[in-house]
């Protein structure tokens, strides 16, 4: 069963459409990947989902557990279930890491302070009382994002290029805490280009300017993408006659 | 019956449970001083006024106190002006830690105002934590003023905050001298709502060879709140270092104005300043709505971090 939905979702800058009559389902309990070149749009599309106030102005329908939620605010549709964990994570000058992710957290305990954070490979007797500023290092950031969305215990979660700014031990933790979300029931869409995060997936669409350009099992996709879009051939135009369908239109992710 | 006014103090300041009276320490109430205790090396010779308490406070040469000495300025009654005059000489070497706790819980009309002198000897170190507890709706207006002098290798740093109730006024007025390889660091987190005014005004001359200083205020307004920082280091020789940090956030019809001043008299010097004033940043304010809070929620908790 699709937990999200969108209907012929557009989205446009100064008359140029950055997403651009999408329609795509979201199978609940699985891990999607939304791939493509920059300026693809797959950022923006995390973003408009997550309803972020200058992605509200899209034509089309966005449906979580088939409700309309268009008209729902971002922390609306937080408590609904989703959320997003960015590229660059903001910080906090002077908000320790235990009160950041206390404030996330279903259950508002220290126990599950330290919880999140061993399941994101950070020691809790060093890092509950750090501040969330710049003090940290990007990937100890990119940790605590992931901490504080494993606190939330999310039905739906985004996570927009996990994988960028951080090092390998960081990436391994990151891969885990993903792990643990699908085994939680959570369904993951992750927005990279990367084809190291493509392989975590489930199942894979493939964005290009803004359109949809295929979608389908992980492994057909990582192959298009790798062999068409690496260096795209088209410069950001997507190429909707290659005729080459990866998986079909209908492929359901075989988990 | 002083007993009785101590215990109402360090209540409104929820001390009335650990508080150790054997700690060095003075209460004092509008201009009486209900209790004091000193230690071998302090020496805390209070005057009673007719409209506040002068104070001279000592701690000799060499000697390092290592629990803080607690003074609390109390002003029970509703109306009132309280004046402290404290004489401070942190002699050579010597070591000690002020925590100052003002409290107004009854306010309606209160003034409280605090002139210091304060010299830190040689390598000496002082520091001077003050906290504010004011009452919900009354008029408290603050208005501290410090001459610090700071000798070769003193350490300084004072901190004010204000924890509980409205700010009504405050106007901070603070200066430091600082001879060779000394520092300085002066701090001042404040939350301003309705029409609370504040005015903080923090200066440091790095005099001395590889002197230091850095003012850091944080200042978060509301309402109709109106908040001026005129923060100023000059540093007039070589090796010294200095920082300047404004930050403030206003919402509603708040009004900032931060103005940091850097001078710097030797090209060996290095004085840096930051400044920012605006409304809570908006990637932090998604981040937070993104894991369900409300915008209030969210804004309540980047201030809190800030101010913290």
């Amino acid at each position: 069963m699709a937990i999200l939905e969108l209907r012929d979702v557009s989205f446009m800058v100064n008359s140029t459409y950055i997403l651009n009559g999408l329609t795509m389902e979201f199978w609940e309990g699985y891990v999607h990947a939304v791939v493509g070149p920059n300026g693809a749009g797959k950022s923006t599309l995390a973003n408009v989902i997550m309803g972020l106030p200058d992605y509200r102005q899209h034509s089309g329908d966005i449906l979580f557990e088939g409700s309309s939620i268009r008209h729902l605010n971002v922390d609306e549709r937080a408590r609904l279930g989703i959320t997003l964990g960015w590229q660059e994570p903001a910080r906090f000058e002077g908000l320790k890491v235990s009160q950041f992710l206390l404030a996330a957290a279903r259950e508002k305990n220290r126990d599950e302070v330290d919880r999140v954070l061993e399941l994101v490979g950070l020691e809790p007797s060093r890092y509950r009382n750090r501040a969330v500023d710049k003090t940290l290092s990007g990937g100890e950031r990119k940790r605590i994002e992931l901490a504080s969305i494993l606190a939330m215990r999310p039905r739906l979660v985004m996570l927009d290029e996990p994988d960028s700014g951080v090092d390998i031990e960081a990436i391994e933790r990151i891969f885990e805490a993903i792990s643990h979300l699908k085994k939680e029931g959570t369904t993951v869409l992750l927005i990279t280009h990367s084809a190291r995060v493509l392989e975590k997936a489930d199942h894979a669409f493939l964005l290009c300017s803004g359109m949809l350009v295929d979608k389908g099992q992980t492994r057909k996709i990582l192959e298009y993408f790798s062999g068409k879009c690496l260096p795209c051939p088209h410069k950001n135009v997507p190429d909707l006659n290659s005729g080459q369908e990866t998986g079909g239109e209908n492929a359901r992710p075989t988990g | 019956m002083p007993d009785q006014l101590v215990e109402e103090i360090l209540e409104s300041i929820n001390l009335h449970r650990s508080f150790d009276r054997g700690a060095p320490h003075v209460v004092i109430n509008a201009n009486r001083v209900l209790s004091s205790k000193v230690v071998d090396g302090l020496e805390i010779e209070p005057e009673e006024m007719s409209d506040g308490v002068k104070a001279r406070l000592r701690v000799t040469r060499g000697t390092r106190i290592k629990q803080p000495v607690h003074l609390c300025f109390g002003m029970l009654p509703e109306r009132g002006l309280q004046r402290i005059i404290l004489e401070v000489d942190i002699e050579d070497e010597a070591e000690v830690s002020f925590m100052a706790h003002c409290t107004f819980p009854n306010a309606v009309d209160i003034q409280h105002l605090m002139e210091a002198e304060i010299r830190v000897g040689r390598n000496a170190r002082y520091s001077y934590f003050e906290r504010h507890w004011h009452s919900e709706q009354g008029l408290v207006r603050v208005v501290p003023v410090a001459r610090v002098k700071l000798a070769e290798g003193a350490r300084f740093s004072t901190e004010f905050e204000l924890l509980k109730g409205r700010v009504g006024v405050i106007d901070i007025d603070y200066h430091t001298d600082c001879l060779a390889g000394s520092s300085a660091e002066m701090k001042a987190r404040i939350f301003g709502r309705q029409d609370d005014r504040i005015k903080i005004k923090e200066s440091a001359s790095l005099d001395g060879e590889a002197s230091r200083a850095v003012l850091i205020t944080h200042i978060a307004v509301k309402d109709e709140a109106r908040a001026e920082i005129n923060n100023e280091i000059i540093a007039r020789a070589a090796h010294c270092r200095g920082h300047v940090d404004c930050k403030e956030i206003i919402q509603g019809r708040g009004v900032a104005r931060a103005v940091p001043v850097v001078q710097v008299q030797h090209p060996r010097a290095h004085v840096t300043h930051e400044a920012a004033i605006g409304s809570v940043d908006s990637k932090q304010l998604q981040t937070l709505m993104a894991r369900g809070l409300s915008e209030d929620e969210a804004v309540d908790l980047i201030i809190e971090g800030l101010l913290s």
